[in-house]
């Protein structure tokens, strides 16, 4: 027969200090736990947001970013006579021959501590190339003009930013004239102004990457095969949603190390006090779990019943920990993608998914800290456990 | 000290609690040191820097080249002794999974400029007169393996092609701040294989007087004002500073987890000190009843929280120290002279201190403020 669990909430409640303060000890580990892998996943999720399926990626053969790669006027309009461009509504290609540098920015509130910030240059069509894209004030960049868009990250970070504003990039002024969102994709971390007019002020003829909306999503192999083939050309093509996620791996993969062991230390202390607290729990309930035995109950009722009473100790530490974790959600922070260099400003996500992974964590740590205590209580002897 | 036995005696009592506090103290203060540490390491590096050495980039950017013919200018700037240059390469290795730095550099300037790097003289040699060789850092050598004599190919990402070189020397750093996790290779070879040759990443100069840096700074960066490169001159010290601060709010985020696991570990220690006091009462009236006065009781609580968390301290602080130096950790070449330092060591001692009054000071003050009478009647 089981032992009702409600023998082991009160008993929680006879010892409420004790109760609070492994709890919160338990409580801390999770929130530890979700804030690290939240940062993790607010990174891999503005990287990945950035690709899109329908989308292809070419770069110069071998370089593994943008940064990296170098594609001659030629190359581009040798792909932009692609038949695997899906056309825009003004029947013209959706296609963007991009230029991509990073350009130092001071940052707000000290000019001295420099960002590497992005600065695309991008066809007209790239605003329709990137379905997500949306001004959020003001107005596209016109071809032909030092203008810049800024996207909406940058904000409130770097100087000059606003709209009417005028940003000093590579030795020349250009006119901020909109903001831009993204779905808080990386591309909010980036400056974006027309191709045209980046060359000359950066790199010189050469674009770094093209960008392209598939006409058919499906048919992606058959367009990689078309131009890695073509005889002109030596690229490389990539879907841009598996593009984003390569270029997110090595930090993503930093920051879940990061996380997992910082969290597996503080664990093991936080077990070290469920264990603390379980056994004296057991030794000072000596001879009520004596009474229980003499009663009839199973040893194995014994152990389930304080096995349940460690894990709800854990578990309301767990909640806590999901509740004092909560406020970071959508907090903004940044740091430097180290696989382009570039400075990325995410926000931490918290997400549902999260929390019950803390919650299970914080159960799991409770069943491992009450396991041996709770067999101890099983193998009591009773008669001896009677007499005190 | 008299009652050292008896404060050992009580820790023995419940001899599997007493270890799994210290156990949690230590693992807490472990991470402390680890986490403080990747923060003292990055603000070591930001702070580092040779006073006579100036690294002159592209204004633009750093990841815009100059102009090799910059060289010979920049040596004829009054109060410039040298000038080296170096491009980065960013090759990939094998997968590509372990990454490390690799650049082109001007090889005799470049060994000149950086007495740090410790070549042995046959090596230099050997290095200097092949073109098609490489000298790698002795930490790089043996994560791969290597040779010395042997060829490596990297996979150019930026100057597409499989480059091979032979490995002809084997450097060691006489500063842990410098990486030995790189490979350096000829700029001469980089300038004659790809289309884009006469540039270079970045220069490094060595100059007569530290006190005039700024002014030749302003003078190399005045010249080229106006020329198709601006540059953008500073300290060795301003260009690490600057690579430092690419981290971002590091040092927040390691501060705010450690804070967390500070606290966690106060939770368990107080937990702990808590529950043997409260089993004690009757032997506390029974000392008391004896003549052991309120003081000696309350300091015999303190002595026993503060045996805990120092013992733990000092596994935990040690276990850091010991382990980081034993394993020669670097974090894949990201923290180079990743060290745990002395203030970080006085810091966990002050958290073990802050432990032993927080977990302890209730519990001592109830011990001594015990009514003996009352609790007498606890001792059956």
């Amino acid at each position: 027969m089981k032992i009702p669990l409600i023998y082991n909430v009160r008993s929680v409640f006879q010892r409420p200090l004790s109760t609070a303060l492994t709890s919160l000890g338990v409580a801390l580990v999770v929130a530890v736990f979700i804030g690290t892998l939240a940062l993790a996943n607010g990174f891999r999720a503005a990287l990945t947001r950035t690709g899109s399926d329908a989308n292809a990626l070419v770069l110069r053969r071998g370089a593994d970013s943008e940064l990296a790669s170098g594609l001659s006027r030629e190359a581009a309009s040798i792909i932009a006579a692609s038949p695997h461009i899906a056309a825009g509504s003004d029947g013209r290609p959706l296609v963007s021959p991009e230029v991509y540098v990073l350009v130092p920015l001071g940052r707000i509130d000290d000019t001295t501590k420099v960002a590497n910030v992005v600065a695309r240059g991008v066809s007209q069509a790239a605003w329709s190339v990137r379905a997500n894209l949306r001004i959020e004030q003001g107005r596209r960049p016109e071809a032909g003009r030092a203008e810049v868009c800024v996207g909406r990250r940058l904000l409130g970070r770097f100087p000059n930013t606003a709209v009417g504003d005028r940003l000093r990039i590579a030795g020349r002024d250009w006119d901020v004239v909109c903001h831009f969102s993204a779905r808080g994709s990386a591309f909010e971390s980036e400056i974006w102004g027309e191709n045209e007019q980046f060359m000359p002020a950066f790199r010189g003829e050469v674009f770094q990457s093209i960008s392209f909306r598939l006409r058919d999503p499906a048919a992606f192999e058959d367009a990689k095969r078309a131009l890695e083939g073509d005889r002109r050309l030596t690229v490389d093509v990539q879907r841009e949603s598996a593009f984003y996620v390569q270029q997110s791996q090595l930090l993503d993969r930093i920051l879940r190390i990061l996380a997992i062991l910082i969290t597996s230390i503080m664990a093991v202390g936080a077990i070290f006090g469920a264990v603390n607290t379980m056994y004296a729990a057991v030794a000072s309930r000596a001879p009520e779990i004596a009474v229980l035995l003499t009663l009839g109950f199973r040893p194995r009722s014994v152990l389930a019943s304080f096995l349940a009473e460690a894990a709800f100790i854990a578990a309301l530490g767990g909640a806590v920990g999901c509740l004092l974790a909560l406020p970071v959600n959508g907090i903004v922070t940044s740091t430097t993608n180290w696989a382009s260099f570039s400075e990325v400003a995410f926000s931490f996500r918290v997400t549902p998914g999260l929390l019950l992974a803390g919650l299970v964590f914080a159960v799991v740590m409770g069943v491992i800290g009450g396991f041996f205590p709770a067999w101890r209580a099983a193998k009591l002897p009773v008669i001896q456990a009677l007499r005190e | 000290m008299r009652y050292l036995p008896l404060v050992l005696a009580n820790l023995g009592r419940h001899k599997r609690r007493t270890f799994f506090t210290i156990a949690s103290v230590a693992l807490a203060l472990f991470l402390f040191a680890s986490l403080r540490t990747v923060v003292t390491t990055i603000g070591a590096y930001a702070t580092w820097g040779n006073v006579r050495r100036l690294v002159t980039a592209n204004a633009t950017g750093i990841v815009f080249p100059l102009p090799l013919a910059y060289a010979n200018r920049l040596r004829a700037m009054p109060g410039v002794e040298a000038v080296s240059w170096a491009n980065w390469f960013g090759g990939r290795y094998g997968d590509g999974k372990r990454f490390f730095a690799n650049f082109a550099i001007d090889p005799e300037s470049y060994l000149d400029m950086y007495p740090e790097v410790l070549l042995p003289p046959e090596q230099r040699e050997a290095f200097l007169r092949e073109r098609s060789s490489a000298i790698v850092g002795v930490r790089l050598l043996e994560v791969f393996g290597w040779q010395l004599g042997q060829d490596v190919t990297l996979q150019g990402t930026i100057f597409p092609g499989d480059w091979t070189f032979t490995i002809r020397g084997v450097y060691d750093v006489t500063d842990p701040l410098i990486n030995d996790d790189m490979l350096m290779f000829h700029h001469d070879l980089l300038d004659e294989r790809i289309d884009r040759a006469g540039i270079a990443g970045w220069y490094v100069l060595r100059i007569n007087d530290p006190g005039g840096a700024a002014a030749i700074a302003k003078a190399i960066d005045d010249q080229f004002r106006n020329s198709s490169a601006p540059t953008k001159t500073g300290t060795e010290q301003e260009f690490n500073a600057s690579f430092a601060t690419m981290w971002g709010n590091v040092g927040l985020l390691m501060n705010t987890i450690g804070l967390a696991v500070v606290f966690a570990i106060l939770l368990v220690t107080a937990n702990a000190v808590m529950m043997s006091a409260r089993e004690r009462i009757g032997e506390v009236a029974v000392l008391k009843t004896i003549g052991f006065s309120d003081r000696t009781l309350f300091a015999l609580v303190m002595l026993e929280a503060g045996a805990i968390t120092l013992t733990g301290a000092v596994i935990g602080l040690g276990g850091a120290k010991l382990l980081y130096r034993a394993t020669n950790f670097n974090a894949a070449g990201f923290l180079p002279g990743f060290d745990v330092t002395t203030g970080t060591l006085l810091g966990g001692l002050a958290i073990a201190l802050v432990l032993m009054l927080a977990s302890g000071l209730a519990p001592a003050l109830h011990a001594a403020r015990l009514p003996v009478v009352q609790a007498l009647r606890h001792v059956g």
